[in-house]
């Protein structure tokens, strides 16, 4: 026993240490976490973010320097708050609650405190940054916006939040990130990729040299310069053309399926959104829920089309062999499909062949070829699936596959649809129920770009390229090749013809809806359509003004644009939408304005006072 | 002579093992020492550099060693001894103050710190009279004398202050329980220990409510049995409290802030990484970022960025943790297990008692040293400033570790004179 003791606890204290040691090695690795926190900085290297231009080369967007005052929060000695609160010119509040959330963040890596001071406060801030621990001030680049448009397309630079940091790991606190448009559908390209540096720190936090000579250290890539394929003059024109109202433009050019020009109203300057306003202005913006500036309506604006789907109506008829271009169709102010009351038609000459109904836009003669598509087939469940099978064929009814973050799919209803609807089959349901898809009423539902992209095929006669607004990637020509492939329609070429015929007789025939707005020089072809929409005012359906519609293509041959202009509440498509257009089209192929008379007019056009009717609480009429 | 030598025989595995841990430890303090000041491998202002002088001028000091007759050690170990109390008291003359502790001798730009060596002195001393015909160590006058060898050195060095070094002399009571002193002796110690930390956790209202109750459950489990008086468990009870009330009164108006705060981090009563128990914290991320097997020698970046502080010394088994990691600390602590182990089963094989004694208490000594100073490293006892031996940079250090341990080797290496 006595002989034994020592060797006893000496094998014990063996067997505690070797079990103290595998738990703090081994079993606890949050040693492991804190060690590198604590013995090695890390130091990122922006590179700069990549030039945006359009597609004349003009600059759209670049950068420009700016300064964050940043903290790292255990390096903060005490300070005299007051003081500094004053130097940094903000509330002694804010600055405890910006301390809390850094805090929170990490003790030991930079959080933002100030983002993006000005020059002039940069330079009396950064003489006296030395008398504050902790706080450093770090140069960054910011956006710097060379035009007042197009904040829609280009999309802007927000800080990361939490969200971002959990799902993306590249991102840490305080970086920026592209939100909304370009900045975001290509913000790896454009950022390039951060370079990173570990640095050694001693007990005093300061740096002795680089981390393991610099293994695991990075060089940043810098971002590439991108060329979209907007064309700015047109864009800009196109806003200034929608100011007061609501709605927008998207003009493609259809042999290629590059976005010519994407205009959503109302709009905002993108400069709006750089800065230490940012936050301000970008708060501002959201809240107004009435205008919605941020609310995408040429992307994200779900519409009934109106009379321009009567060109897919004609199409389909055609292609199904359900009418021919000679057969005239009369019309007695509207189509009785044994309805209440009759699809009403406006006063034309009767009956109309094919090119005369789609100038003079006459509603029965689309209800008929309609009608006698879907009842082609033994059931309207396959009448209705067969037409909305070549509806699809020009991208409707579903997502249009662009390079922009935001979109809707639209609506092409399916038999299913109906079936829900109706409670088939313990009702049953007929095509006189669905008659108003005929006229692009109904349940068909586009968006802008939906209906200027079945614009471009028509003009294409029978095909389409997927719009896309990449146009070339660091200097290069390097678009995804998804946007070279060839969308063939369901419709034979043959077919193209006639309802395009139709749709030059919009403009040229002198009864057409469009013929007032003809552009000298340039044969146009186009489709009014004077959609009617519904809202809800305190849960009661009620009708508003309709939006005024329009789609064009020119020139008829070798087409070099096809547009779309929806304007909301703006009535007749003939009154504000078809006017647009046909400026937008000039602008673009001439270059220069001839009808100044026109122009000054819808420049100055405002369709304020039919926004406020909805919200004014009293009651109001419409289509005046 | 012919016949003398032939009997000499050195304990290679000791020897061996002595090597192993003095060049491990020397790679050690490489690495904790390293910056990028030296002009030349041979800088002899870089700790490296310095701590290689120690190590080759050991050598020299374990050949005199073991050149000198076994006979010597007994025979001069009084004179040694009182030699060494000497040293000990001048220091209050002559001493040299180095970070607030005067246990230093400035000879030249050197420094030789006496309690180092005074440790050997007294392990033979306590052989000496332990040894002697006459002693009997079951008798109270005897284990007095005995105490009083261990003590006074300790009681010298306690003030210098170097309370740590002092500790290090309770290891000479295994020695003395080898040789005869009653087990009571360790269990007294043994609770002593208990109620001081459990008077530290519970305060004394709580710790005389645990002792009352612990007591009373003692005495009716006995009463059950067979009829037991209450007086001795009353006077257990009034003595235990009593010690409890002492021990508060020495923690709080005795002991300085920073011994206070010492024991408050390791029992867990403050929390507090940034200021007191910034070398606990600190030493404890070190040796845990290591891993299964270390960052690489001269990797670790903790080491690197000096945030432990006294790495090179008693801090110095965190770059062991941290660049060798697991694998390497166990090692370690298998080496200097190995070591004590193998010193004890030397100690039992000895002929003489002086030898046995002498064997015991360095083992004993090592293995206070190694269990204070890993377990203060590892967060497992409150800082305590002893060194690691043979580890730790340091040339007094080193030597005294070099002179305790191979004057047992030369005494073992004689063992067989005597057949």
């Amino acid at each position: 026993m006595r002989k034994l003791l020592l060797l006893f606890i000496v094998l014990v204290t063996g067997v505690i240490f070797a079990g103290r040691l595998f738990y703090l090695q081994i079993y606890d690795d949050s040693f492991q976490r804190l060690s590198e926190d604590n013995a090695v900085k890390i130091v990122y290297d922006y590179p700069q973010r990549g030039y945006i231009f359009d597609r004349n080369g003009n600059l759209l967007v670049s950068n420009q320097p700016s300064y964050d005052v940043m903290v790292i929060p255990k390096d903060v000695k005490a300070l005299d708050t007051l003081e500094f609160c004053r130097l940094l010119n903000i509330e002694k509040e804010d600055f405890v609650s910006i301390m809390k959330k850094a805090w929170v963040y990490s003790p030991r890596l930079p959080s933002p405190v100030i983002p993006q001071l000005t020059k002039s406060e940069y330079a009396s801030l950064s003489e006296k940054m030395y008398k504050y621990d902790g706080f450093y001030i770090q140069k960054r680049s910011l956006r710097d916006y060379q035009v007042n448009h197009s904040a829609n397309v280009l999309g802007n630079i927000s800080e990361v939040n939490e969200r971002i940091i959990k799902r993306n790991p590249y991102y840490q606190m305080g970086e920026l990130i592209g939100v909304g448009g370009v900045e975001q559908q290509y913000e790896t390209i454009l950022r390039g990729k951060k370079g990173v540096k570990y640095i050694q720190k001693d007990k005093f936090n300061r740096d002795i040299g680089p981390y393991k000579q610099k293994k695991f250290d990075t060089l940043p890539d810098r971002g590439k310069d991108i060329t979209l394929t907007i064309d700015a003059v047109l864009q800009q024109y196109g806003e200034e053309l929608m100011i007061n109202k609501r709605g927008g433009i998207v003009a493609l050019e259809p042999s290629t399926g590059e976005i010519l020009a994407l205009v959503a109203a109302p709009n905002f300057d993108p400069a709006l959104l750089v800065g230490r306003e940012r936050s301000k202005n970008f708060t501002k913006l959201y809240y107004d829920t009435i205008a919605k500036p941020l609310f995408d309506r040429v992307l994200q604006g779900e519409y009934p089309p109106g009379s321009p789907f009567k060109a897919l109506t004609s199409l389909i008829g055609l292609q199904e062999g359900v009418i021919d271009t000679e057969e005239r169709i009369s019309c007695r102010g509207g189509y009785n499909y044994g309805g209440k009351k009759p699809l009403g038609c406006h006063a034309h000459r009767s009956p109309l062949a094919m090119v005369d109904g789609i100038a003079n836009s006459c509603n029965s003669y689309f209800a008929t070829v309609y009608r006698r598509t879907i009842d082609k087939y033994a059931t309207p469940q396959e009448g209705i699936d067969n037409w909305r099978n070549h509806l699809t064929s020009f991208g409707l009814g579903n997502y249009l596959g662009y390079d922009l973050p935001v979109g809707k799919k639209g609506l092409i209803p399916t038999s299913d649809y109906y079936n829900r609807y109706y409670q088939y089959p313990k009702y049953k349901w007929y095509t006189p129920a669905t008659i108003s898809n005929s006229i692009g009423q109904g349940e068909v539902l586009m968006t802008p770009i939906q209906m200027a992209n079945f614009t471009a095929t028509i003009a294409n006669r029978g095909h389409y390229y997927r719009p896309h607004i990449i146009k070339r990637i660091g200097g290069v020509d390097t678009i995804p090749s998804e946007y070279r492939i060839k969308h063939e329609t369901t419709i034979n070429k043959e077919h193209f013809g006639p309802v395009i015929d139709g749709l030059f007789g919009v403009y040229e025939d002198p009864h057409g809806t469009a013929h007032r707005v003809r552009v000298p020089g340039i044969e146009i072809c186009g489709k009014t359509g004077t959609a009617e929409n519904y809202t809800k005012i305190d849960g009661e359906r009620v009708q508003l003004t309709d939006h005024s519609v329009f789609v064009a293509f020119a020139p008829r041959d070798n087409p070099k644009i096809a547009i779309t202009v929806f304007v909301e509440n703006g009535y007749w498509g003939s009154r504000w939408a078809a006017p647009i257009a046909s400026l937008m089209i000039e602008k673009y192929i001439k270059g220069t304005i001839s009808r100044t008379d026109l122009e000054t007019k819808v420049l100055n056009g405002s369709l304020e006072e039919e926004y406020a009717k909805p919200h004014s609480g009293e009651p109001f009429t419409i289509n005046q | 002579m012919n016949t003398y030598t032939r009997y000499v025989k050195f304990d290679w595995i000791t020897i061996l093992l002595y090597v192993l841990l003095v060049g491990f430890g020397w790679v050690n303090i490489y690495s904790a020492s390293l910056d990028n000041t030296a002009t030349s491998f041979f800088d002899f202002t870089q700790v490296y550099a310095k701590q290689l002088l120690w190590i080759g001028l050991s050598i020299a000091l374990v050949v005199f060693i073991l050149a000198i007759d076994s006979k010597f050690y007994e025979r001069f170990s009084s004179i040694i001894y009182l030699v060494s109390l000497l040293a000990l008291v001048g220091l209050f003359v002559f001493g040299k103050n180095i970070n607030g502790a005067t246990s230093w001798y400035a000879i030249g730009s050197a420094t030789l710190q006496p309690s180092e060596f005074a440790k050997a002195a007294t392990a033979l001393a306590l052989g000496k009279y332990i040894s002697d015909i006459q002693t009997n160590m079951k008798e109270f006058g005897h284990q007095l004398r005995a105490f009083l060898i261990i003590a006074i050195p300790a009681l010298i060095i306690i003030p210098q202050p170097d309370p740590g070094s002092a500790l290090v002399y309770a290891a000479f009571i295994f020695p003395m329980y080898r040789e005869g002193l009653h087990f009571v002796f360790l269990l007294l110690g043994f609770f002593a220990a208990a109620l001081f930390v459990g008077t530290l956790l519970l305060g004394v209202p709580g710790m005389a409510i645990a002792i009352v109750l612990t007591a009373l459950l003692i005495y009716f489990f006995k009463r059950r049995k067979r009829k037991t008086r209450w007086a001795p468990y009353a006077i257990a009870i009034a003595t235990c409290i009593g010690f409890t009330l002492s021990v508060n009164y020495v923690f709080n108006n005795v002991f300085e802030q920073r011994h206070r705060d010492r024991f408050n981090i390791v029992l867990g009563i403050e929390d507090d990484s940034k200021g007191i128990g910034y070398n606990t914290n600190q030493s404890e991320i070190a040796i845990g970022s290591g891993g299964w097997t270390g960052k690489g020698w001269t990797q670790g970046t903790q080491t690197k960025g000096n945030f432990v502080p006294a790495q090179q010394t008693d801090y110095i088994f965190t770059t062991v943790g941290e660049e060798w990691g697991f694998v390497g600390a166990m090692v370690v602590v298998i080496l200097f297990v190995f070591l004590i182990i193998r010193l004890l089963f030397l100690a039992e094989r000895q002929k003489s008692q002086f030898s046995r004694v002498y064997g015991y208490s360095v083992a004993a000594i090592l293995f206070i040293h190694f269990a204070v100073n890993i377990g203060m490293v590892t967060g497992l006892l409150p800082t305590v400033g002893i060194p690691l031996p043979f580890f730790s940079y340091g040339g007094s250090g080193l030597w005294g570790f070099t002179i305790l341990l191979f004057i047992f080797v030369r005494l073992d290496g004689s063992n067989y004179y005597y057949t």
